[in-house]
């Protein structure tokens, strides 16, 4: 399943409400690191299909989101289940380190 | 064979490695990249490369990395993102461990790359991310009409500073010296900027703040007074050192810590090869990582011809 570009509008729907748990991205497009971590996410999008949906939240075009989650670098990638936000991974080093967060949270 | 078995295995995915992969896959090799992130390395952080030849008006530098990555991929070579964990260089067929399981393969070219050095106060570590910070052009906007430190006094220090003085309030330049060691293009471009102020013979000994960094202190290297400087952001730009950790106890290093390779791109054990900023040569560049990859693929194929193990 495609990353899912998240809004203030359609956050609640698409992320507070969603059934199974949602990996969220927060990241700018002036970010260098945000790039870099893109592949791994595409991956990841892939492998976790239909045990893990992927979101997107453009920092700069939704400031309230960042704000009302804390985020105070990028990229920060916070994992939601039923509702409940994860404390941030900040700027992970490698698809390995993503994975093994999400497992530490139950997510295989 | 197995599909976890190919002749040539790359740990990285930098410009030294694509060119391997491309070289080598062009030469009919089985070829494997095993990149932790991204294509890259370093180079992928950076917004604009003007100094890799044929690209007349510069290039994005993580478009560049793509172009390298699907360059190999046209001839065959394939990537796996995965992080090597551990390495068995002696045995044959040589193993890689990776978070995607094992790699063997019958030669091996170590193209990991070096990274930004850290500055070793504490709490360094802790605050990685919550201000302080290693690449201006990556997370410089986050302080965007901020104050910040720039540490360091060399030419990506002194470039840090002058990108940082256009998008921050504030900008202190520590250098533990009374001059830098910046060439002159850089230093002329620091001239005039209002809003720079330079700390010169000071180191910085402690990082204050409780969940984010709300400060510094500086020591002064020649009368030992401490000044704390309050600050959003940390910018540590003193240098680079290599990726060494997964076989540092395999190989020989030079007293830099860099993997001693001469130009053929050979290390001291038969089969491996390592190439770009990882080894010890005079100029790291992206164009001489190209290089480095281009020749180690023919004494990667030298090698397994050796061998007799050649597809």
């Amino acid at each position: 399943m495609a990353i899912q570009t998240l809004t203030k509008e359609n956050f609640t729907k698409e992320v507070r409400q969603a059934s199974g748990p949602v990996l969220v991205d927060f990241w700018a497009p002036w970010c260098g690191y945000c790039r870099r971590l893109s592949p791994a996410l595409d991956a990841l999008a892939q492998e976790f299909e239909g045990k893990l949906d992927l979101g997107k939240v453009d920092v700069d075009e939704q400031p309230e989101l960042s704000d009302e989650f804390e985020i105070m670098t990028l990229p920060s990638l916070v994992l939601f289940q039923n509702g409940q936000a994860s404390e941030p991974l900040v700027n992970p080093a490698s698809k390995g380190e993503i994975e093994s967060w999400l497992e530490q949270q139950g997510v295989r | 064979m197995q599909d976890n078995h190919v002749d040539v295995a790359i740990v990285g995915g930098g410009p030294g490695g694509y060119t391997a992969a491309l070289y080598c896959a062009r030469a009919g090799l089985e070829t494997l990249v095993l990149e932790k992130l991204s294509a890259g390395g370093q180079m992928a952080t950076t917004s604009q490369v003007e100094n890799y030849p044929g690209f007349d008006e510069g290039i994005d530098g993580f478009e560049l990395a793509e172009k390298m990555q699907r360059g190999a991929q046209r001839f065959g070579a394939r990537t796996l993102l995965a992080e090597v964990t551990g390495l068995d260089l002696k045995s044959s067929p040589k193993v890689l461990e990776t978070s995607a399981g094992r790699v063997t393969a019958f030669a091996v070219i170590l193209a990991t790359g070096a990274s930004p050095r850290a500055l070793g106060v504490q709490r360094e570590d802790f605050f990685r991310g919550r201000g302080v910070a290693y690449c201006a052009t990556c997370d410089g906007m986050m302080y965007r009409g901020k104050t910040v430190v720039v540490v360091g006094g060399g030419n990506s220090a002194a470039e840090d500073a002058r990108y940082l003085t256009r998008i921050c309030r504030k900008v202190y330049l520590v250098h533990r010296r009374d001059t830098l060691r910046a060439s002159k293009s850089y230093l002329n471009a620091l001239e005039g900027a209002d809003n720079l102020e330079f700390v010169w013979n000071a180191t910085v000994t402690a990082l204050q703040g409780e969940k984010r960094l709300s400060g510094v202190t500086v020591r002064d290297t020649v009368t030992g007074e401490l000044r704390d400087i309050a600050c959003d952001g940390l910018f540590v730009a003193i240098g680079r050192e290599p990726n060494t950790a997964l076989f540092r106890d395999m190989l020989p290093l030079d007293g830099q810590g860099y993997l001693i390779a001469d130009e053929t791109t050979k290390t001291a054990l038969p089969g491996v090869f390592a190439v770009g900023d990882v080894r010890q040569k005079p100029l790291r560049q992206i164009v001489t990582a190209a290089a480095d990859g281009a020749t180690a693929s023919k004494f990667v194929e030298e090698y397994l011809q050796e061998q007799g193990e050649s597809v």
